[in-house]
């Protein structure tokens, strides 16, 4: 327990909810009556509503990226390293909106809803989602807010293809796009990651066909093993070797329990923890989302001409060690977008935390994120933090 | 073709820049390889209009092109720039980094690939001090324009002018414009006689071949 917040930390935050009264058809043109997503803003939103930042979460996050819930938490939100008083987004400057996608199960209308037409949870009756629907929903909360364009849209993994498919579907929205650990659209080994993940929650004798919440269970063994794999896939072999070694804690083989590696109580632990918070059905919809995504679809299959749309400048970054969201997939998107004549700038930061290091304090990522992020804030015209009137 | 954002603040060039920016039309697609700081690109996106993109594996070079607003794009050169299409820029740029990369004749096939014309620039390894430097010291030559020791150059494939337009001969690049200049990037009577004596920096503006 932190006993005072630290002086980069956006501090004690509350989530706040939208309510989208109306029906919302969605890509799978199902209609859902009406939706709520909760989010929580950092920062001001300065007089021409101009230095507005959307954060958009990746597969497992929520809205909470930035601050304490209270002063009592052990930890911040997911991307405090980045957000925040004199951080690559910095808060002086701009305005954060960071919410919980639809289909999540951290306050927005999701499986864990109460269906209003059967007064029982939606579980795995929740309708699939896409990218392109978070995009519109996002795009609403915007409207709510009175934001006209956002100074930045910024993500790594899922979050960057959101921020994509928002410089693709509303370019007039956008000023600049971030895009971190990113793909145009997954490899046939990160489907089939998905898929392992998606077999190891169906097939937990729990899940009862997404029905588990009605029978009064969960399949906590299914999502921990489907986090586990995940969590394989987000780190580097290096940096697992060097994180975790392969020393046996009982000393022999002899001696042995079940539970002897380092590595191997770090990833029950994480599949312990993920499974009692996250939902099931959630975590299905969230990777088919990642699966289908692909924005060159709807133009002959040439992202070039799904870029060309755009008219926000963009950042791309990638990290060499990560080999879910590897650098050669970055390297596409930036070739698609100088074809597409687009303004896009990019930087491969070294690091052995593979595809988590788009979550972590990394130097040299933080300082080229923050100078490139403080040049749009001078661009939009959002005030210097030696402007703000009662700046510390 | 929607511009580049200007950048906030001007910056004073280098003079060899300059010399570059010169040469290049409005509005035109330019690519600099070893963009460096980014100078030139803001230069240009600023006063010219241009639709540019700089290449450079520096992470503090690619973090002032960031400040600036610049294009640049963290790529090594040495890996090839196959991933950019033939004919898709108007002019690409290569300022001093022609010495340090490792296959220099490939790289200006390259980048007469992407565009019809380039410009390349070079230090002079035949300056009549290298060539004393050479003869009494009987040591690798250093230079105010050739600054480093042999061991840690960055500079693996020095060359003199007149072993540049040998290469031009053979591999069929046409030079278009030569423009030599001393250490303070000015030209002069002893220089355009004797530039491979007197030159310190060239300016080479190549083509394609004609075809015959």
């Amino acid at each position: 327990m932190p006993s005072a917040l630290p002086a980069d930390s956006v501090g004690v935050v509350k989530p706040a909810a939208f309510v989208h009264p109306d029906d919302f058809t969605l890509q799978c043109d199902r209609v859902l009556h009406g939706f709520e997503l909760v989010y929580e803003t950092y920062g001001t939103l300065n007089s021409d509503r101009n230095n507005a930042v959307l954060i958009c979460h990746a597969l497992s996050g929520d809205h909470h990226a930035a601050g304490f819930h209270s002063v009592d938490d052990a930890k911040p939100g997911w991307w405090d390293v980045c957000i925040g008083p004199g951080k690559a987004i910095d808060t002086n400057r701009f305005y954060v909106v960071s919410c919980n996608n639809l289909g999540g199960c951290s306050g927005s209308t999701g499986p864990r809803t109460i269906n209003k037409d059967t007064g029982q949870q939606f579980g795995p009756l929740f309708p699939t989602v896409t990218v392109n629907d978070w995009v519109e929903s996002q795009a609403l909360l915007a409207n709510h807010l009175k934001i006209e364009k956002f100074a930045a849209i910024v993500g790594g993994s899922l979050g960057g293809m959101q921020a994509m498919q928002w410089a693709i579907s509303h370019p007039e929205r956008v000023h600049a796009a971030v895009l971190i650990a990113c793909a145009a659209k997954l490899s046939a080994q990160n489907i089939a990651f998905n898929e392992v993940a998606r077999h190891a929650i169906t097939s937990d004798p729990d899940f009862r066909n997404g029905y588990y919440a009605h029978e009064n269970t969960n399949p906590d063994r299914g999502l921990g093993l489907a986090r586990m794999v995940g969590h394989i896939t987000y780190l580097s072999p290096d940096g697992m070797g060097r994180k975790f070694g392969r020393e046996i804690k009982s000393g022999d083989i002899a001696s042995a329990t079940n539970v002897e590696f380092q590595v191997e109580s770090y990833l029950h632990y994480q599949g312990r923890a993920f499974s009692r918070h996250f939902d099931a059905n959630t975590y299905l919809l969230m990777t088919r989302a990642l699966d289908y995504f692909d924005p060159a679809r709807d133009f002959d299959d040439s992202l070039d001409r799904a870029l060309a749309q755009a008219q926000c400048k963009f950042l791309v970054l990638s990290f060499p060690s990560d080999w879910r969201f590897s650098t050669h997939r970055s390297t596409e998107i930036v070739d698609a977008l100088v074809r597409a004549r687009k303004n896009v700038a990019s930087a491969i930061i070294q690091s052995d935390h593979g595809h988590d290091s788009f979550l972590l304090p990394i130097d040299r990522y933080t300082e080229a994120f923050g100078i490139w992020m403080n040049q749009v804030a001078d661009e939009v015209g959002a005030c210097t933090s030696a402007q703000i009137p009662d700046a510390r | 073709m929607k511009l580049a954002p200007a950048p906030v603040h001007r910056y004073p060039m280098r003079a060899d820049l300059q010399i570059i920016a010169d040469r290049v039309n409005p509005g035109a697609r330019v690519l600099d390889l070893g963009c460096g700081e980014g100078d030139l690109l803001a230069h240009l996106q600023n006063d010219k209009q241009v639709n540019g993109y700089g290449l450079d594996v520096d992470p503090s070079n690619i973090a002032t092109c960031f400040a600036k607003g610049v294009n640049v794009l963290e790529q090594d050169l040495d890996k090839g720039i196959a991933n950019f299409q033939s004919d898709s820029f108007d002019m690409v740029v290569m300022t001093e980094t022609l010495q340090s990369v490792q296959s220099p004749h490939l790289l200006v096939h390259e980048m007469l690939r992407i565009a019809e014309e380039c410009v390349v620039t070079f230090p002079n390894f035949g300056h009549w001090r290298c060539r004393l430097h050479l003869l009494f010291k009987g040591k690798m030559p250093v230079a105010e324009h050739l600054p480093h020791s042999w061991y840690d150059t960055p500079n693996i494939h020095l060359c003199t002018f007149a072993d540049f337009e040998g290469l031009c001969l053979q591999e069929g690049f046409r030079i278009i414009e030569r423009f030599v200049v001393d250490a303070r990037y000015q030209n002069g009577l002893l220089i355009n006689r004797f530039p491979n004596v007197f030159g310190t920096l060239a300016f080479y503006r190549l083509g394609r071949e004609k075809r015959r």
